[in-house]
């Protein structure tokens, strides 16, 4: 309000009722007096505060420390870029349908419920365009988006002859491709050990997120017809899994896990659980041999492709790290505590001598 | 006739009205105002009055349709918006999309959004206050109805007659044409205007004045002329031509302005003339100002650099990014993603493309928020200033009023003052305390006791209240049986007290709205027994020779003297005489106390003057507007183009009209005596309204001697005398005052001697030019020789003692001098152009060979606390100049009084009468301060050898303790006085550098006699050339260029009007609260905002940096962990609140500590995040973000010094807000926010073990070497700042004690650091005192113990003692000793009583010879000068150690000694001291700098300011940059470990690393 204007009003105001006075209001709140916490960091408080939080995290640090050590894993790297891989052979572009086994042994008996992951490097899933590439409308079972695929997924939107492409997107068409089978050498004899492919998804992805499309004519293969399969892709989405019928579409357990991009270029993604049968409490000691049905190319922009196989604990993976931290955070709060015990100290003492 | 002239074609094109009128204005300078009556309203086509504005007003800026893009408009004017909806529309190109576009739009929109709802409220607040306004009522004539109508303001239109009643506000700027006062005046009241309490009064056009019957609008006829509209309230001009041709002029006393208020007449009609938006009122109302704060400034740069590492980021990544498609080359990799078209994209291509994508995803790094944020934190500080109890006056009624919106900051970084004295330092309230008459001085004595008894009684008063408030008002009830004392004391001074107590200021504000400038403490004077007696003495003669027949001029001059001298007081001003029965009502008429007959008969018996008398009164009264017939014709005349045939009329009625006149001499009795019987047996209650407070002090004064003036009319006085009886005096004319004449007059004629007699009062030194050189040798000559001589002997005093000093001088003309005068000041009066400047000319004739009759001296008391708050501001490290328009001696004093000056300071002053003077002078000063700058920094004593003041004008008034070759002064108490003479060549281009040279090396500057233009160029020279920022501070209009030109203008809503608030960015009621403002307030604004400022900086720099750190794990892509909505929201909605919270409300200190401690300022931050591996993009990103919050709040935990229940609800409002926005948005939509979809999310990390984990470590990390540092500079090294919030906890009383205690021990560190930097010796006590060690000099350094036997060594120990001093026993003990024969006082001494205290003793130490002719009653100062070494020597040592000792036991002190013992690294907290660079001293480096830049300093004085600056500044850039890369390292070497977690602690550490360079460079370059 203009100036001139307010006392014109004021004017008028002082006219209208008794005279009012400018006094402030005196509350706490327009005065700042709110009472306040006005915490001071002083060596009084400071030393002993650091020690706390110290001595807690060392105790953090050690209950996660422990856990994670009690957690095994195992890598076994099958990329086959060394000569005397037993996967060397499949690296060849002329390779199809190739399979190679590696093998491995166990000397103790390795806890269950053993996960089953499968691992990549220098893959850059988190890239931008790569992860903007998929259209979830689509994925959703929305079958107007099987025709009308979202721009989102192009360049694999349609194929060349114009056929939509379903699941579109550079997500799905870059699907990891490579199987797995996992023995136990029992006496020579190969013991297939069943890993569990299901429930590896989110749970949301695969009751909420994604749904197939209704069955057309009964059939489930008719529900995707004007539709082509992924260029990369070897069998159409529909036939993902020939084992298990329900286990195909979008509804691929290997699928969802997949379409979930990975933070980092080097990561790893569950393929199975050990948990059934001989092998709920674990992999016993023992050898073993991993086939790989081999057919996704890494070698191309220099990635690695490992299997791991890992048990869990109530804090997850493998995760050392966590408990290092706590411990070395809480080394170092009770190191500046002394730190500064001594600096305080000494201050002290020289300033009261100056003094004195 | 009916149109505007020259503009014959608007009347009839009435559709293109407003182009047409704006175009008309420049053609013609007139506008032609006719009656409306004259026209139909009904078909107003031919009515020529349409075109003007109606009175209708708005002040809206917006209306429904337009507001929408008008203030779209407005915001894009703000460049961060255009930027931000660039980024929002680059959303929308496929090829850069980074986000939702729509979702991109949201910030942009949120912001205008926010922005123009705050736009809208308060254009809806001015709206409803237009309308308010625009529907009050007013009477207008209306043609149809024949009478007045009740109408709204907004249909009244130029051309209207409206009637306006008593008490009435004026709807519109209106030509006054009737009033039913019998002299057809009206009174106004224009405090809403210019806020001077006083009527005006306002005169009916001339040719309307003889109207005896009501005014009938229907027989106007006339056809008004005048100005356009324009914005001077003072200058209105025009004339008014009737039907049969004849002109009458108009001026600013026909108008009555929109606004004021219609006072003392009960009905006026007049026609209006300007209306609406083109009244003078509303010209004149420029709206609040808007000034862009330094904080501001500077925060602009910082956004420029951000945006600067913005696009350096991006290209980084654009590179990054091109050689990482590079290195697969043709070989696509399986998870590349080829262009839409299907085609592979060149590197080259797809980099650029990435440049712009992120731009977009880096966008977070400028803050978009920011702006609003700091719009709404400034909002609020605006609202707690207005808010603060501790700035409200209650006398006034009145509040502190920001003006200036968004520079509250400001207050915070003041470096230099400058301040008007009267009425800013002093309050303006004009006590007449001595008078000299003929060369005879009357001190006045027991009106000097009882002011004094005022001030003890006020400040019982204030220990009564302050105690619990146990001297309640009793009424007579009580005190009628207690008895007690203090209650009769209270009951008898109560009436008398000055309003310093509250209840009475009550009171007295009430009554204030009816009398302006008298307090009791002005009204009563106790008369001079001396003066009096003479008086009466005189008074008795006259009443004898009248009696007797005798000639006046046989009574002894001297007599004749007193007796013009108190006619003079009396009727030389323009006070208005009222009576308090009936309020504003004007006493008309007084009964005589002497039979009209004997006056009458006396007149007839004194024959000589008779017929010169009748014709120069029928002359006269030609000229005052009398209501005669035979005057008509004169004033008929007197707009007739020949002056000389008016003249010529007049000689002719000469000899006509004697008779009629005869009478004239005395009022006609009073035909209604009611009213005025009370006002002439009691004239005590009679009231005097004065435009300046100094006439009204002087009335009263000459009441007190029984010559009271009783009433004043346009052209008569009328005073009493004592046993004379009343008197009216013809009042021929009045020469208004002026600030370039210096002086006003009027022109009367003497009823006893029938002379024409001028009576002029003004400032000394022009009177005393003016007065007729005495004659040669006659006995007359040599008294008035005798006189002249003494007169200007007390008239220094005078000065020396602080008083103003007016002199009264009196002219008697003769009738043919009279005549020749008159005819050309008829000429000038007449004149259209360049009237001003004629009138001053005859001014000038007119005021010539004076007779001087005395002079008086009015003291203008200091305001409550100046002194005190000079000291804190000091302290604070503020310059003080004071720029005064007052003559030198007394300007000396007042600052004397104020402790702007220190007696032991010596006081260079300048006065020189050329430039090359001038030049030299400086020069010379400028030796000089080098001089002993170099001698005492090698404690050499030959100073005083080295330098003589050989110049004559240059003089040194040292103190007398080191007069001659005493030895080294400490140097930087030097005081320069420079009068305006020589102020104006020392403005000169060629001389400004060496001015400001000298007058930096001094600790106080005066100006004196300097005009306000002078004082707009101090201002200005020194804000520029020292780049320093500046606050003026005043009351008058003389301070309004000034108050304009400083970075903040400070003016206080006093006395003088309110042009000064006007014009000023916040208005004050007083001086002393200047120190809260700029202390408390000041520090908390601009520590607030910095802060948040800061926080917002390192927020956004955190976040992006994460995301930064994202791209060497996602092929430099763009992409980013954090999803969109995070991303955008952050800033907007999850991490906003608190921090506005805190910028709000945060509170380093407390207002008291502020207050006691004035010193500063604050620190800054960091960050981090984390990460895992088999997780997805966004599960790992939602964590991120949570901890990154979790972080940024804990972090502002670490900032927080005072947590109100608002801190701790904000931040648990913003964890709770992200979460539940989370946890829907998670939820929301199993299908929808491509690409991140992060359905479920939020919920399934919520049941991870490990989340909690994080959030736990996370922030803890990340803020454990920030906290770690803080705690040990806190505990061990703290800056002023932490000491401060350590004395907070110390409850107050001790706390106070404390403040005092380390004040004592900053004294003898001056001296220390005094010798380190000998060029900047101006460093506030404080800091310096808290830079060097507690060793005493005088114990430690042998050598200067030696030299402690000089005195003034201890001179420099005694005077760090401020106002605390009453409460420290030490310095007690010195001013004890000092003091001497005030030591009693000096200890009950309140602060007011101690100033003027002190303001004796530095009369005395100044010492001059005539102090022994001065009737003051002084104690010898040979006496200090004995006594101050030894007192000092016994006082200080053991008395100062012990207290040491005490002092050092407690654990805080220590810690207050080494706060700058040791330099905080790199330049880290200078930048954060209150000081700037300029003055602090707390930084070795700086000062080295310092030192070096120095030597230059008599080139360029502001050479300095660059040298400490630029490094600074450098560093700042270099740290900038610099820690990316050691990110980028850090991020690399990361990618091993099998957990990420590590990298993203490495990437904290670096981040962490990064930040605290980024908060310490910003916060570097904010200060």
């Amino acid at each position: 309000k203009p100036f001139a204007f307010s006392c014109l009003w004021n004017a008028l105001r002082m006219k209208a009722g008794p005279s009012r006075t400018n006094r402030p209001d005196n509350t706490a709140f327009t005065q700042q007096r709110l009472p306040a916490w006005q915490p001071i960091l002083s060596a009084g408080i400071v030393i002993p505060g650091f020690t706390l939080i110290g001595l807690a995290f060392i105790g953090v640090g050690v209950a996660l420390f422990v856990t994670s050590q009690k957690i095994t894993d195992l890598e076994i790297d099958y990329t086959g870029v060394a000569a005397t891989s037993p996967c060397f052979k499949c690296t060849s572009f002329a390779a199809e349908n190739c399979m190679c086994q590696m093998e491995f042994t166990l000397t103790t008996l390795f806890e269950g419920p053993v996960f089953f992951y499968y691992g990549l490097t220098s893959y850059y899933q988190n890239f931008r365009t790569y992860g903007v590439s998929k259209d979830g409308y689509q994925l959703s079972g929305d079958t107007y988006y099987f025709n009308n695929p979202q721009d989102s997924c192009a360049p694999y939107q349609y194929d060349s002859n114009n056929n939509p492409i379903v699941p579109c997107g550079s997500i799905a068409n870059s699907m990891f491709s490579d199987t797995f089978q996992l023995y136990q050498v029992v006496n020579g004899m190969k013991k297939q050990i069943p890993l569990d492919g299901k429930g590896i998804a989110w749970w949301t992805d695969y009751n909420i997120k994604y749904s197939n499309p209704a069955l057309v004519n009964g059939s489930f293969a008719d529900a995707f017809s004007g539709t082509v399969k992924p260029v990369n892709w070897s069998k159409p989405v529909y036939e993902l899994d020939p084992t298990d019928q329900a286990n195909n579409g979008f509804l691929n357990q290997n699928f969802l896990v997949w379409m979930r991009q990975a933070a980092l270029p080097k990561f790893q993604k569950l393929y199975g659980r050990i948990a059934e049968g001989d092998y709920a409490q674990g992999l016993p000691a023992g050898n073993y041999t991993l086939l790989i049905n081999y057919s996704y190319p890494v070698i191309s922009f220099g990635g690695t492709k490992k299997v791991v196989l890992s048990n869990v604990s109530w804090m997850g993976g493998k995760n050392q790290f966590l408990g290092i931290a706590y411990l070395v955070i809480g080394s170092l709060c009770i190191v500046m505590a002394m730190v500064m015990l001594i600096i305080y100290a000494k201050y002290k003492f020289t300033d009261d001598d100056e003094d004195m | 006739m009916a149109r505007e002239i020259g503009e014959p074609g608007v009347a009839k094109s009435s559709t293109t009205k407003k182009h047409k009128r704006r175009k008309s204005k420049k053609e013609i300078k007139t506008r032609t105002v006719h009656a409306n009556i004259l026209y139909d309203q009904a078909k107003g086509g031919d009515n020529p009055n349409r075109h003007y504005a109606n009175n209708k007003i708005k002040t809206t800026k917006y209306t429904l349709l337009s507001f929408i893009p008008k203030n779209l408009f407005e915001q894009f004017h703000r460049f961060a918006n255009v930027y931000f909806v660039f980024i929002a529309l680059l959303n929308f190109v496929p090829v850069v999309n980074a986000f939702q576009p729509e979702l991109a739009l949201a910030p942009v929109v949120f912001i205008l959004s926010v922005t123009a709802i705050k736009d809208l409220w308060e254009d809806y607040r001015r709206h409803r206050s237009d309308k308010e306004i625009n529907h009050m009522d007013c009477l207008v004539y209306s043609r149809s109805e024949r009478q007045y109508l009740e109408c709204y303001w907004k249909e009244v239109c130029v051309g209207d007659f409206i009637r306006l009643r008593c008490n009435e506000i004026l709807p519109a700027d209106v030509l006054l044409l009737s009033s039913s006062d019998p002299d057809r005046l009206c009174h106004i009241e224009t405090a809403t205007l210019d806020g001077e309490t006083n009527l005006k009064q306002r005169q009916v056009v001339r040719s309307f004045i003889d109207l005896d019957t009501e005014f009938d609008p229907l027989k106007y006829n006339s056809v008004i002329e005048c100005e356009k509209p324009n914005n001077d309230l003072n200058r209105f001009r025009g004339y008014i031509t009737h039907r049969n041709g004849r002109r009458d002029g108009l001026y600013k006393e026909n108008l009555l302005l929109r606004g004021c208020t219609i006072r003392n007449t009960e009905e006026a009609v007049g026609i209006v003339i300007y209306a609406g938006h083109e009244t003078k009122a509303m010209l004149n109302n420029s709206g609040p100002r808007y000034k862009r704060s330094k904080l501001e400034r500077q925060m602009n740069v910082d956004v420029f650099w951000c945006v600067v590492i913005l696009l350096v980021m991006c290209l980084f990544s654009a590179i990054g990014h091109g050689l990482w498609m590079f290195q697969y080359g043709d070989k696509r990799p399986v998870f590349d993603v080829l262009s839409p078209e299907g085609t592979d994209l060149s590197p080259v291509v797809s980099a650029i493309y990435l440049f712009l994508t992120m731009i977009i995803v880096f966008q977070v790094l400028i803050p978009i928020s920011l702006f609003v944020s700091i719009e709404i934190v400034k909002i609020c500080q605006v609202y707690f200033i207005h808010q603060d109890a501790d700035l409200y006056d209650e006398e006034t009624d009145s509040h502190l009023q920001c003006r200036a919106l968004n520079i509250t900051e400001d207050l915070g970084q003041m470096q230099y003052i400058f301040s008007d004295k009267t009425g800013t330092l002093t309050e303006n309230k004009m006590v007449f305390r001595r008078c000299i008459v003929a060369g005879v001085e009357y001190s006045h004595d027991a009106n000097a006791r009882r002011l004094a008894m005022y001030q003890e009684v006020d400040s019982e008063e204030d220990e009564g209240l302050s105690r619990g408030g146990t001297l309640p008002r009793k009424e007579s009830l009580t005190s009628q049986h207690s008895g007690g004392k203090a209650v009769l004391r209270s009951q008898s001074t109560k009436s008398h007290r000055r309003t310093g107590s509250r209840a009475e200021a009550k009171r007295a504000s009430i009554l204030s709205k009816h009398t302006a400038f008298s307090s009791p403490m002005e009204k009563d004077i106790t008369p001079d027994p001396q003066l009096r007696d003479k008086v009466n003495d005189c008074g008795s003669q006259m009443e004898f020779m009248r009696f007797h027949n005798q000639l006046l001029s046989q009574i002894s001059p001297d007599l004749q003297d007193v007796f013009d001298f108190f006619i003079a007081l009396t009727i030389c001003n323009t006070v208005v005489v009222s009576s308090p029965n009936q309020p504003r009502q004007k006493v008309r008429r007084f009964e005589l106390k002497s039979p009209v007959k004997t006056i009458e008969d006396f007149i007839k018996r004194f024959t000589p003057s008779r017929l010169t008398s009748a014709s120069s009164s029928s002359s006269s009264t030609s000229l005052a507007t009398n209501r005669s017939s035979s005057h008509r014709a004169c004033s008929s005349l007197l707009s007739s183009p020949s002056a000389e045939s008016t003249l010529a009329r007049l000689e002719e009625e000469r000899g006509a009209t004697p008779g009629i006149r005869g009478a004239l001499g005395t009022t006609p009795a009073c035909p209604h005596a009611g009213g005025s019987v009370a006002g002439g047996s009691d004239e005590g209650e009679l009231r005097y309204e004065a435009e300046s407070p100094d006439e009204a002090a002087l009335v009263y004064a000459a009441r007190a001697y029984k010559c009271s003036l009783v009433g004043r009319l346009a052209d008569q006085v009328t005073i009493e005398l004592p046993h004379v009886g009343r008197l009216s005096f013809e009042l021929l004319h009045t020469l208004a005052f002026d600030s370039t004449r210096k002086r006003m007059s009027v022109v009367v004629r003497n009823p006893l001697t029938e002379q024409i007699t001028v009576y002029t009062k003004g400032a000394d030194s022009v009177i005393m030019d003016l007065v007729r050189p005495p004659a040669a040798d006659d006995s007359k000559g040599k008294r008035q020789r005798k006189i002249l001589f003494k007169t200007q002997n007390y008239l220094n005093l005078y000065g020396m003692d602080g008083l103003r000093t007016l002199c009264i001088a009196k002219r008697v003309l003769s009738k043919e001098q009279y005549a020749s005068w008159l005819r050309r000041h008829l000429e000038a009066e007449t004149a259209i152009q360049g009237r001003e400047e004629l009138l001053f000319e005859s001014a000038l004739r007119l005021e010539t060979d004076l007779h001087l009759l005395g002079a008086t001296g009015i003291e203008d008391r200091l305001q409550d606390g100046v002194p005190e708050t000079i000291a804190a501001l000091r302290r604070a490290g503020l310059q003080i100049w004071v720029l005064t328009g007052d003559k030198q001696e007394t300007a000396i004093n007042i600052a004397y009084a104020c402790k702007l000056l220190d007696p032991e300071e010596e006081i260079i002053t300048l006065n020189a009468d050329s430039q090359e003077a001038c030049a030299v002078l400086l020069d010379e000063s400028l030796h000089y301060i080098q001089a002993k700058f170099l001698c005492s920094s090698s404690a050499d004593p030959c100073a005083a050898g080295v330098f003589q003041p050989d110049y004559a004008t240059l003089q040194f008034h040292a103190p007398p303790t080191s007069s001659g070759t005493a030895g080294p002064v400490v140097v930087h108490r030097l005081g320069l006085v420079i009068d305006g003479r020589t102020l104006a060549y020392a403005l000169d281009k060629s001389l400004e550098d060496k001015f400001l040279a000298v007058a930096r090396s001094c600790r106080s500057v005066l100006c004196c006699r300097s005009t306000p233009l002078q004082k707009s160029m101090v201002v200005k020279l020194v804000r520029d050339k020292l780049k320093v920022m500046t606050l003026a501070i005043g009351d008058g209009a003389n301070d309004v260029s000034m108050i304009q030109v400083a970075d903040v203008g400070v003016g206080i809503s006093g006395q003088e009007g309110m042009q000064a608030v006007m014009a000023s960015d916040f208005a004050l009621p007083r001086f002393q609260y200047l120190q809260k403002l700029l202390l408390v307030h000041g520090h908390w604004c601009y520590s607030r905002l910095a802060n948040m400022i800061l926080y917002f900086f390192y927020k956004n720099a955190m976040f992006v940096a994460l995301i930064f750190w994202y791209q060497f794990y996602c092929g430099f892509s763009g992409s980013a962990m954090i999803d969109q909505w995070y991303l955008i929201f952050f800033n907007l909605m999850f991490s906003a609140f608190p921090q506005l919270i805190t910028g709000t409300l945060d509170k380093d200190l407390s207002a008291d500590t502020l207050q006691e401690l004035p010193q500063l300022y604050m620190n800054g931050q960091n960050s981090e995040a984390y990460a895992d591996s088999d997780v997805d993009l966004f599960t790992w990103g939602t964590p991120i973000t949570t901890l990154a919050l979790l972080t940024i709040l804990l972090h502002l935990g670490i900032e927080t010094k005072t947590w109100t229940w608002m801190n701790w609800a904000s931040i648990a409002f913003s964890i709770v807000l992200f979460f539940m926005v989370a946890m829907c948005y998670n939820a929301s939509c199993p299908t929808c926010y491509s690409p991140s979809n992060p359905y479920w999310t939020m919920q399934r990390l919520l049941g991870d073990p490990l989340f909690y984990l994080m959030c736990v470590i996370t922030p803890i990390a990340a803020l454990l070497p920030r906290y770690f540092y803080r705690a040990c500079q806190g505990s061990l090294f703290p800056s002023p700042v932490q000491v401060g919030r350590q004395l907070d906890k110390v409850p107050l009383g001790l706390r106070r004690h404390l403040v005092n205690q380390s004040r004592i021990k900053a004294g003898p560190l001056r001296r220390g650091t005094a010798h380190r930097t000998p060029l900047y010796p101006l460093g506030p006590p404080f800091l310096k005192g808290c830079s060097s060690k507690i060793t005493d000099p005088y114990s430690s350094n042998p050598k200067q113990k030696a030299q402690a036997a000089s005195p003034i060594c201890l001179k420099s120990m005694e005077m760090k003692d401020t106002p605390g001093s009453s409460k420290n026993p030490v310095n007690h003990l010195e001013y004890v000793q000092k003091a001497g024969g005030w030591a009693g006082e000096k200890i009950s001494g309140s602060p007011s009583s101690e100033a003027l205290e002190t303001r004796d003793q530095l009369i005395s130490h100044v010492g001059l010879p005539e102090n022994s002719t001065m009737p003051y009653s002084r104690e010898p100062s040979q006496h200090d000068e004995v006594s101050l070494p030894v007192g000092l020597e016994t006082s200080l040592s053991p008395g100062q150690s012990s207290e040491i000792i005490w002092l050092t036991s407690t654990p805080l002190m220590p810690q207050m000694e080494c706060v700058q013992l040791i330099s905080p690294p790199s330049g880290d907290s200078p930048g954060v001291t209150y000081q700037k660079n300029q003055e602090s001293l707390d930084c070795p480096q700086q000062n080295i700098l310092k030192q070096t830049c120095g030597e230059r300093l008599s080139d360029s004085p502001d050479s300095v300011q660059e040298c400490s600056k630029t490094p600074s500044r450098a560093n700042v850039r270099k740290e900038w940059l610099e820690p990316w890369d050691a990110f980028a390292d850090a991020a690399v070497a990361g990618t091993s470990p099998s957990s990420a977690v590590s990298v993203v602690l490495t990437a904290a550490a670096a981040l962490y690393k990064c930040i605290l360079h980024l908060d310490v460079g910003i916060m570097i370059s904010l200060s």
